[in-house]
């Protein structure tokens, strides 16, 4: 149990022109799960490896507890890392992968089996102890993962995209189990997906990050009602909000505007805040054609053609509503659903 | 699975496409080996002109022979002594060039020039840095105190053979280490360091054995070189001597056979001869079919 605290975190690779990760600050309370989003290539594996120590640390602190672990072997940290493509050691049985960490810190014999058949008991994987990696299935392997992880009892878990290569089904099942599994044992975790679905169920916090910056840290429903900039707002959320420019809202509104910052230049509205007909609350009409009808089983997406605009907008509406694509139609934004953004530095104006 | 495959009429062509290769195992393997089948079963007289069948008179005078059973001892000692050099000497380098980044290419082709040097070549040239009276190694031994002779000591002499024998397969060998310790994954060495383990630790109880496939497959090979392959050193080094003491099965049998015109008795220890290599292709087939062990 430990607390993770990173101070300017800064990671170049050697010969790499841009740092990969650019001076990242968090405080991880004990116990909360943290999940780090993001496009490929931001950076969210590199500041895990970072944490675990397997990647050096170019400036910056980082205490795990009140330690500073910057110079100490990954072995030294008291964390445990599951890794995207599990790692298991293909030699080995189940249970001695499970075992290997704890022979190596030298713990008793009766202790290590002890461990090592309570984690097996809370993962199911009893069963397999005595079978190779090559003989489980992904999801059982997924699990052994976990398992070699919570033998140790470390401080501290990183995942590292440990669901990515599930298939869907299987992934929802193993999600609610680690969300599961972890506020049962309470574990500091660092959690590192580009699934935003995984991001939002999972998260005690989510960190969203971008080009190796953090663009906002809150709580999964504070991340998607209020995004904090253009680029959260677009990232988190499927389909992604709609960004359209102030001026032509205005335009069309006949005055039934919300009062709006001066900066606010672009409007982002998410997909299920386009509504069919008017609302009993304040709300902003938006003249639009209907360009291509989607169901998508008990939801309908809708692409909307806003005359001068050159981009469609997204519509997701409940159930599969009866429109004829080329009909002219009426769209309505309640007030409180105005994501209001400044276009220059890309933030949330008010 | 299915596989595809053409199909030829059947007629003269398929036959026409293997017959070079059939016919040049026929002349050079097939018909030396029935050769030496044929007479390691027959006794000539010095001159050749009378030739007898003895039936198996040769191989039980050859199990009687202490000088045969001296040979193989020698060659025993000799194969494992060339297989352990060479496969540990090149499994240390595999492991230090893997650790490098820019420059790992060139040690890599540094380190497989050896492997195109001819053994008789590579004979000659352990034979002058190891000459007792000009050498440069014996100079530098001299001056630590160490009287080296390999004409006169039978140690000093292994160790000269099993070093020359060793040295050309140090290359081959770091090639398949190197490819191998390539083929291990990042991720687990990364494992077993947050699961606590040293790096000598990973490197005995994860990259050792995820290796071993390819530690067997090399040391069947090493020891079918060192066994078959080496008469070419021994010939330019030592000639099987002093006092027998580096005289190898192969080299024997050129020594009685050609040197000692003893043709059937030479025959005789080539036919036990390809009887160990038929074993030792036997266990490398098996065991390559059965692939990887975990
Ligand atoms: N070992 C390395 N050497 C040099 N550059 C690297 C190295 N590893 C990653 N990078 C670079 O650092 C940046 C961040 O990479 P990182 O692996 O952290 O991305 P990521 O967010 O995990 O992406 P993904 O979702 O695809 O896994 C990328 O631009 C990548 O090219
Ligand atoms: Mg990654």
């Amino acid at each position: 149990m430990a607390t993770i605290t990173m101070d300017t975190l800064e990671k170049t690779y050697p010969g790499a022109a841009e740092p990969a990760v650019k001076g990242i600050s968090l405080d991880i309370a004990d116990g909360e799960l943290i999940v780090l989003v993001g496009p490929s290539g931001c950076g969210k594996s590199t500041l895990l490896r970072m944490v675990a120590g397997l990647e050096t640390i170019t400036s910056g602190t980082l205490r795990i507890g009140e330690r500073v672990v910057n110079r100490l072997e990954p072995a030294d940290r008291d964390i445990a890392m599951v890794f995207q493509n599990y790692a298991l050691y293909p030699h080995m049985t189940v249970y001695n992968n499970l075992a290997y960490g704890l022979k190596n810190r030298r713990f008793p014999k009766a202790e290590i089996e002890r461990r090592v058949q309570e984690a097996a008991r809370i993962l199911e994987i009893d069963a397999f102890l005595g079978r190779k990696p090559r003989q489980l299935s992904g999801g059982q392997r997924q699990r052994v993962a976990m398992g070699r992880a919570i033998v140790r009892e470390p401080a501290a878990f990183l995942f590292d995209e440990p669901l990515s290569n599930l298939d869907a089904k299987l992934r929802v099942q193993m999600r609610v189990e680690i969300r599961r599994l972890q506020r049962r044992l309470r574990t500091t975790s660092l959690y590192v997906t580009h699934d935003q679905l995984e991001a939002l169920t999972l998260a005690d916090r989510l960190v969203v990050l971008n080009a190796g910056q953090v663009e906002q840290i809150g709580t999964p429903s504070v991340v998607y009602d209020r995004p904090e900039t253009l680029f959260v707002a677009t990232f988190i959320g499927s389909p992604s909000m709609n960004l359209v420019p102030t001026d032509f809202v205005r335009s069309h509104a006949n005055g039934h505007m919300p009062p709006l910052s001066d900066r606010a230049d672009i409007i982002g509205i998410r997909p299920d805040s386009l509504l069919l007909a008017e609302p009993p609350e304040p709300a902003t009409p938006l003249p639009a054609t209907l360009e291509l009808f989607e169901p998508a089983g008990d939801v309908s997406h809708l692409y909307l053609r806003l005359e001068t605009l050159p981009e469609p907008l997204t519509a997701r509406v409940q159930g599969r509503p009866s429109l004829e694509e080329g009909a002219p139609l009426t769209l309505w934004v309640r007030h409180g659903e105005f994501h209001p953004f400044e276009k220059e530095t890309g933030r949330r104006v008010e | 699975m299915q596989t595809k495959r053409s199909t030829f009429p059947a007629g003269w062509l398929p036959y026409a496409l293997v017959a070079p290769q059939l016919v040049i195992t026929l002349i050079f393997f097939i018909w030396p080996a029935g050769q030496a089948l044929v007479q390691s079963v027959q006794r000539q007289d010095p001159f050749g002109f009378r030739t007898t069948f003895v039936g198996l008179d040769n191989f039980s005078r050859l199990f009687a022979d202490p000088l045969y059973m001296n040979a193989l001892s020698v060659t025993f000692v000799f194969a494992v002594g060339t297989t352990l050099l060479s496969m540990s000497v090149a499994l240390l380098f595999a492991v230090m060039v893997n650790k490098l980044i820019r420059s790992r290419d060139g040690y890599t082709t540094l380190l497989v020039w050896p492997y195109a040097v001819a053994p008789a070549i590579a004979g000659v040239l352990w034979w002058f840095i190891f000459n007792p009276t000009i050498g440069i190694l014996p100079y530098i031994l001299d001056m630590l105190g160490y009287d080296w002779n390999h004409r006169t000591s039978s140690t000093d002499a292994m160790i000269l053979v099993i070093i020359a024998a060793a040295w050309k397969q140090i290359s081959y060998n770091f090639i398949f280490f190197l490819a191998g310790l390539q083929s291990v994954p990042h991720s687990l060495i990364e494992a077993a360091a947050i699961d606590g383990a040293s790096p000598m630790k990973r490197f005995w109880t994860i990259v050792f054995p995820l290796l071993s496939p390819i530690t067997f497959f090399l040391m069947v090979i090493n020891i079918v070189y060192a066994m078959f392959d080496t008469f070419g050193i021994i010939h330019a080094t030592t000639q099987g001597g002093p006092a027998q003491a580096t005289n190898i099965l192969v080299f024997k049998v050129y020594m009685d056979g050609f040197i000692g015109q003893n043709i059937g008795y030479a025959a005789a220890q080539s036919v036990v001869l390809m009887a160990i290599v038929i074993v030792l292709t036997v266990i490398q087939f098996r065991y390559i079919e059965r692939k990887v062990q975990y």
